[in-house]
């Protein structure tokens, strides 16, 4: 080095200032996470136009979730092949006009509820009643999810449990109670599966199910012939459950046509949903798997094509743990949002949101991840999330919920698991090379989020502000009025933790419209149906969903915040039978009722 | 990380130099070459690159500041190969989200050359610098768990074997050699200690990481003690002391060992030279 000094110097000043760089980018980042302070009622209202308040027991409903108690042999790392199985679905059972919940329960033995709306901003358990609780009996596996469809299209919604054991279909005899259909059905004996969604593939009128595995299906986790059942990479793994597609038949009996329509995969499903991203008439399926790559499904109407890599969404493997559609920009296009993994200095995958790419569509589509642009990246280990304009206001905002083990606070579990993760397949993919978790945390006691759209490109996390604290392992997220109010409430399950319920104060200069829609051509939940909502020069699609989030199910009437002083001009119904329905004249402030025109 | 030594084969007969000359690269070029290599491979076979963009800004930034750090401080036209792996490393090893860090920790990587310097020669590993300082002051913004293309035991073997025969034929496989002995020892006294299934104590080395790790960074000739003897001694510290991290439950132990090990056994290294010429040099008249 013979050059003069002061350049010397400026090289040193330069080097201290890179060395100060990401110093001075986490106080920022800090500062900006300390504004967000808890606000009460009224200011929380004015300032973002809604709060929160978790009202589960005065609502009367005290639910804490059990976790299931495998095979011994993983008695070591239980907390973390347990993990799963805080579901949560909203369904009008009984046709009454008011949303009921059901949630599942995992321990063996223990019972899953069903949680009847009194009308009067209570709950009542009816499950034991309804034949819906007793589900987890010791040697038929336990509950992870379920999903409600009117499959026989009698006009009331029929249930599907999804489990990590025999899977079960209800029948539901018109509100009164349910009638196990499972064999008759002619499901497989065993699933561990983790997602399911109803959906009329083929538009032929009748709801079809996809049916997702996680673990395969040849595992009986209470009875391992083996501890060689981990997947075989952190990132890579393609040994995981096979996934089904069971073709509705019309009589009460399905038929699994998976591989005849082209689904044929072994990824670690953790969560699927269906919609018509290309505007095509026909339902596509996006499956978000663990330990691998996303997978899209697009449909033609006769197969399914897997298009995950050629659209964008399947490239990056992630551990996938979410899907959830949103047109957030108000565009009538449908952006999907995928959670992931992301714990400071370990594991940064952040979420996705693929957003379709300007100038792109049908065949050709491709997304673009833009959850950083968009501010809602990083959210933890996240599990469930769902769009849903919270505050009224016109726009989608998405709630998230995170956190996996919460076991010891000092404690944690990262670096053990990060030594297997990285790891050869014959190590990982053996249980019995994990080291003991030890009552250690992974990824535990995380702040939920909930973001706020502002309507220009980027989300604003406000959940502390609006009073969303708590700090539970969150597995799965609805939204739906509960008490037919014109806002839109938040129910979470959390695993081995309370079921929480939010309810709604929001700004009541901010109107709204809802819509319950019944098919009768197509299927009779509607599921697939969807509206476009054009309203002050604006245009938002919303479509019924047969299943959404993780282990979750909004409720099927859609709900449109549409701000201060609407015009609304026109609604464009597209039901799964191709029929089009346009409706004119409609005023902000009511639920519309809409059936099918023949 | 940087390229390994070159060395001077000794001169075959006229018509053998011949072909071999046409199938050889010149030396400095393997490594560059290796890495391209791997990274493709992983690449194309597992979809290591989120981002083909995040990669080449790596690389793009660590190239320009080398040309332009040694421009202004070396007054000549660097060779690149150097900044190239250095910038490939980033690419790969580092994981965020953002584009920045990418950006800074290559610019911190090729600047530690020109600013930590000791008797013209600089004592970290570049990318080795540039990769803890993130990991120590940007933890929230980036990573670099050890996943990068799999688990797969072919990918694994096949990586190994090149590697082994590149680094072979740059004669440094001592280095690696010893390490790995080490690395395996120690896992087994680490298995010992804590009660962890031995498994899980060797199956950070079946990772890509420590692929990266051996091949690339402690054969480093820059930031490497000259001797053989000396080679082996800090590269079974850097294991010694990796042992203790990982003890301590430290994710990126083989980083921080090398980050800690390195710099001191160079300095090591210069304080036995200069003690070494005062002693020889002759007495004043």
């Amino acid at each position: 080095m013979k050059r003069v000094p002061i350049a010397r110097i400026l090289l040193i000043v330069f080097f201290v200032g890179l060395l100060l760089t990401p110093i001075v980018v986490k106080r920022v980042s800090s500062a900006r996470k300390a504004s967000a302070t808890t606000l009460d009622i009224s200011s929380a209202v004015a300032r973002h136009g809604f709060h929160l308040e978790e009202v589960a027991h005065a609502s009367g409903i005290d639910f804490v979730h059990q976790g299931p108690t495998l095979d011994p042999k993983l008695a070591h790392i239980m907390p973390e092949v347990a993990s799963m199985g805080a579901s949560v679905s909203i369904v009008d059972f009984d046709r009454d006009g008011w949303p009921d919940i059901y949630v599942t329960n995992s321990g063996e033995g223990s019972r899953n509820h069903l949680y009847r709306n009194q009308h009067d901003g209570t709950f009542k358990d009816v499950s034991e009643e309804m034949g819906l609780a007793d589900v987890n009996q010791i040697g038929t596996g336990v509950s992870m999810g379920a999903v409600w469809g009117d499959y026989d299209n009698d006009g009331y919604e029929d249930l599907f449990l999804i489990k990590w054991g025999r899977p079960e279909l209800f029948h539901n005899d018109q509100g009164h109670g349910f009638t196990r259909v499972s064999e008759q059905a002619e499901l497989p004996p065993w699933i561990n599966a983790n997602t399911a969604v109803w959906f009329d593939y083929d538009g032929d009128g009748l709801l079809d199910l996809f049916v997702g595995g996680y673990y395969p299906e040849d595992v009986d986790l209470w009875h391992l012939k083996s501890t060689r059942m981990m997947p075989e990479s952190f990132e890579y793994a393609k040994n995981g459950g096979r996934k089904y597609l069971f073709h509705n038949l019309g009589n009460g009996k399905f038929e699994e046509v998976s591989a005849k329509m082209g689904i044929v995969s072994r990824r670690w499903a953790l969560a699927a949903a269906a919609a018509d991203l290309r505007g095509t008439g026909h339902p596509d399926l996006f499956i978000a798997n663990d330990y691998g790559v996303s997978e899209l499904y697009l449909n033609d109407g006769k197969r399914f094509h897997d298009a995950g890599e050629q659209t964008g969404v399947g490239f990056a493997p992630k551990s996938g743990m979410n899907v959830a559609f949103g047109d957030i920009f108000n565009q009538g296009r449908y952006s999907v949002y995928v959670s992931n993994i992301s714990e400071d200095g370990v594991l940064i995958q952040g979420n996705n949101l693929w957003v379709p790419k300007e100038g792109t569509s049908g065949n050709d589509i491709k997304f673009e991840n833009l959850a950083r642009d968009m501010g809602v990246e990083l959210g933890g280990w996240s599990f469930g999330a769902q769009f849903g304009d919270l505050n009224n206001d016109g726009t989608l905002d998405l709630f998230l919920t995170n956190g996996y083990v919460s076991l010891d606070r000092k404690r944690n579990y990262w670096y053990d698991f990060s030594k297997v993760a990285g790891g050869n397949s014959s190590i990982i993919g053996d249980a019995k090379d994990w080291p003991g978790m030890d009552g250690r945390s992974l990824s535990g006691y995380q702040q939920k989020h909930v973001w706020l759209n502002d309507g220009a490109g980027k989300f604003v996390d406000v959940a502390q502000a609006v009073g969303v604290a708590d700090t539970h392992d969150g597995r799965a997220v609805a939204l739906a009025d509960l008490w037919n109010r014109g806002v839109l409430d938040v129910v979470v399950a959390n695993q081995r933790g309370p079921l929480l319920l939010y309810k709604n104060t929001v700004a009541p200069e901010n109107n709204w419209i809802e819509f319950a829609l019944e098919g009768t051509k197509s299927n009779r939940s509607a599921i697939g149906a969807q509206v476009a909502l054009f309203w002050n020069g604006q245009q938002q699609i919303q479509q019924v969903s047969g299943g959404c989030g993780f282990a979750a199910q909004n409720d099927r009437r859609l709900h449109f915040g549409l701000g201060k002083n609407p015009q609304i001009e026109k609604v464009i119904i597209r039901w799964p039978s191709g029929k089009v329905q346009t409706l004119n004249s409609l005023a902000p402030g009511k639920l519309y009722k809409i059936e099918e025109p023949a | 990380m940087s390229q390994p030594a070159t060395t001077t084969p000794t001169p075959p007969t006229q018509q053998t130099a011949q072909w071999k000359q046409f199938l050889s690269l010149d030396n400095r070029f393997v490594p560059p070459v290796f890495i391209t290599l791997i990274l493709l491979v992983g690449h194309f076979t597992f979809g290591i690159l989120e981002s083909y963009q995040k990669t080449l800004l790596a690389i793009g930034t660590s190239i320009l500041a080398e040309l332009v750090l040694s421009r202004i401080f070396l007054h000549k036209w660097p060779h690149l190969a150097s900044a190239y792996i250095t910038g490939i490393s980033v690419g790969i090893l580092l994981r965020s989200p953002a584009f920045w860090p990418y950006a800074l920790c290559s610019l911190l990587s090729i600047t530690s050359k020109y600013v930590l310097r000791v008797k013209g020669r600089h004592i970290w590993n570049p990318s080795n610098f540039g990769i803890c300082v993130m990991l120590f002051l940007a933890s929230e913004a980036v990573a670099s768990l050890s996943i990068q293309w799999g688990n797969n035991l072919g990918a694994m073997i096949v990586i190994w074997a090149l590697g082994t025969a590149i680094i072979w034929r740059l004669r440094r496989f001592h280095i690696c050699a010893v390490y790995v002995a080490s690395f395996i020892a120690l896992a087994f006294l680490r298995a010992w200690i804590t009660g962890d299934p031995w498994q899980s104590e060797i199956s950070p080395i079946t990772g890509p990481e420590y692929q990266l790790f051996i091949f690339f960074m402690i054969t480093d000739p820059k930031t490497t003690v000259r001797s053989k003897l000396g080679q082996c001694i800090v590269v079974f510290f850097v294991a010694v002391v990796e042992f203790f991290l990982r003890l301590d439950q430290s994710i990126y132990a083989p980083l921080y060992a090398l980050f800690m090990v390195g710099p001191i056994a160079l300095l090591l290294e210069m304080w036995m030279n200069a003690r070494r010429s005062d002693v020889n040099a002759p007495a004043p008249a």
